[in-house]
C-alpha cells in the first residue's frame, strides 16, 4: 500500500466527505423516486404482489393498504402499512415449487448476476 | 405526479430511412444552460471543416441564440416560422456561415413562440433539409413541452447535453426516458472543471455515467476560452490551437462513425490533494 492509498483510507475513516460524493448520493435517491413517480403501474403491481404473500399467512383490509416512499437520511425506502384482520393458524404454503427448491433458486440467482432493481431492497417496515 | 408520456415512434428509426438522406441530429438536454447552443454551433463548425454538408436549425423559437454563437445575427432576414408559414423561401431564410461556406444556419423566431410552430410542418421541414444536406443538426429549447416535441419530431438521432451537476443529470435522465429507444442518445459531458473533480468537489465523468449509462461521445472542460469565443461570435471549433476545439473535432469524428477516442478530461487525486483534505477535512 503506498502512502497515497493510506491517506484515501485515512480519509474515509475520519468521514471527510466531498461535496461532489454528496452530489452522487443525492442523485442516486432523487432518480430512484423520479423513476418510481413516472411508474404508477409498476407501484400497483407491486403493491398486488405484496397482498398476495402477505395475505398467505394473515388475512389483511386490501382496501386500506398504503404504500409509500420516502427518503430516510442516506437511503430510500418503501414503507408499507398493512392492517391485519385475522391470523390464519395454518400458514398456506406458497403456491407452486416446493419451498427448498425455491429458496435454492434464489440462491443460485443471487451469486450470478442478479437483475438490477430500482428499489432499494433493505429498510421497509 | 407526472404521468409516463408514451416515447416517440419507433417507426422513425435509421434503418427505415434512404441513403441519400442526410441525418437529423438533435441536441438537447432538458435543463437549460447547460451548452445546447455552443455544442450546436460547434459540431456544425466541426463537421463542416471536415468537409460535409451541414445546416443547423434553431429550434428555440422566441429565445434566438444560435446566429450570435456564430456571429451571424446581422444576416438573418427570414427565420424558421417564416418557412413554416410559407412566408418565405428556404433558400432565402438558410443563411450562410462566414468561416465555413458549407454550414448553413436556419435561425429561430425571436419574436414568436414555441406553440405556434405546427409539428407536422416542421417534420416536412426537417426532411427537405435532409434532402440537401449530410447533417441536420437541431439546436433544441430547454423544457420538455411542445419545443422539445418540434425540435426532436424531425430527427432520428439525439445528442444530450449534461454539465456535471446533480439538476442537470436529473434532467437528461427524464429527457432520455422520453426519447425512448427510437433516438440512440448519446452523450456529451460538458463544462467539467477538472481542479474541483480532482478535489472531490464535482461529479466526475464516471460519476454522471454510472446512472446515465449512455454511450459517451466525449467530455468538454469548462475553459474560459469558450466564453471569449463566445463574446466573438467565433466558435472555439475555429481555432487550431486550443484543446477544447480538438475535443470538438474528435467528437466530430466519432458523429461522422470515424473510429477516435472520446476526448476526455485529465483528474487524478494527487498525494498533495489527499493530504490537504485529511488535514483540513473541508468540502
Amino acid at each position: 500500500m503506498t502512502l497515497n492509498d493510506v491517506l484515501t483510507r485515512l480519509n474515509s475513516l475520519f468521514g471527510h466527505q466531498k461535496s461532489g460524493a454528496t452530489a452522487k448520493e443525492r442523485l442516486r435517491l432523487v432518480l430512484m423516486s423520479d423513476h418510481l413517480s413516472l411508474a404508477p403501474d409498476m407501484i400497483e403491481a407491486m403493491k398486488r404482489d405484496l397482498v398476495e404473500v402477505v395475505s398467505r399467512y394473515v388475512e389483511v383490509d386490501r382496501d386500506k393498504i398504503e404504500v409509500r416512499f420516502e427518503h430516510q437520511d442516506s437511503v430510500f425506502a418503501m414503507l408499507a402499512n398493512v392492517p391485519i384482520i385475522s391470523v390464519n393458524r395454518t400458514p398456506a404454503p406458497p403456491t407452486g415449487t416446493p419451498r427448498r427448491r425455491r429458496r435454492r433458486r434464489r440462491t443460485a440467482e443471487q451469486n450470478g448476476q442478479a437483475p438490477q432493481s430500482t428499489i432499494n431492497p433493505a429498510p421497509a417496515t | 405526479m407526472l404521468p409516463l408520456r408514451q416515447p416517440f415512434d419507433v417507426a422513425q428509426s435509421p434503418a427505415a430511412v434512404p441513403v441519400n438522406l442526410g441525418r437529423a441530429i438533435v441536441i438537447t438536454s432538458g435543463k437549460g444552460g447547460v451548452g445546447k447552443t455552443t455544442t450546436t454551433a460547434n459540431l456544425g463548425t466541426a463537421l463542416a471543416k471536415r468537409g460535409a454538408n451541414v445546416a443547423l436549425v434553431d429550434a428555440d423559437v422566441g429565445l434566438r441564440n444560435l446566429d450570435i454563437l456564430l456571429g451571424l445575427e446581422s444576416r438573418v432576414r427570414y427565420h424558421l416560422l417564416d418557412v413554416l408559414e410559407e412566408k418565405a423561401e428556404l433558400d432565402d431564410a438558410l443563411v450562410r456561415d462566414k468561416h465555413c461556406p458549407n454550414l448553413y444556419l436556419l435561425a429561430a423566431a425571436q419574436a414568436r413562440e414555441k406553440d405556434e410552430v405546427d409539428t407536422e410542418s416542421m417534420r416536412e421541414l426537417i426532411e427537405e433539409l435532409r434532402e440537401r444536406f449530410e447533417y441536420v443538426l437541431i439546436d433544441c429549447p430547454a423544457g420538455i413541452e411542445m419545443g422539445f416535441t418540434n425540435a426532436v419530431v424531425g430527427a432520428q438521432e439525439a445528442i444530450v447535453v449534461c454539465t456535471p451537476e446533480v439538476s442537470a443529470v436529473r434532467d437528461v435522465d427524464r429527457v432520455v426516458g422520453l426519447l425512448g429507444n427510437a433516438f440512440a442518445p448519446k452523450l456529451i459531458i460538458n463544462r467539467v472543471r477538472p481542479h474541483l473533480v480532482r478535489k472531490g468537489k464535482m461529479l466526475s465523468v464516471e460519476d454522471v455515467n454510472s446512472i446515465l449509462r449512455l454511450p459517451l461521445l466525449g467530455v468538454i472542460a469548462d475553459e474560459p476560452e469558450v466564453i471569449v469565443s463566445t463574446n466573438k461570435g467565433e466558435p472555439i471549433a475555429l481555432r487550431t490551437d486550443s484543446q477544447t476545439a480538438k475535443a470538438y473535432h474528435s467528437i466530430a469524428a466519432r458523429i461522422a462513425g470515424e473510429d477516435v477516442a472520446a476526448p476526455m478530461v485529465e483528474y487524478k487525486e494527487t498525494f498533495m490533494d489527499k493530504l490537504g483534505s485529511l488535514l483540513g477535512g473541508r468540502r
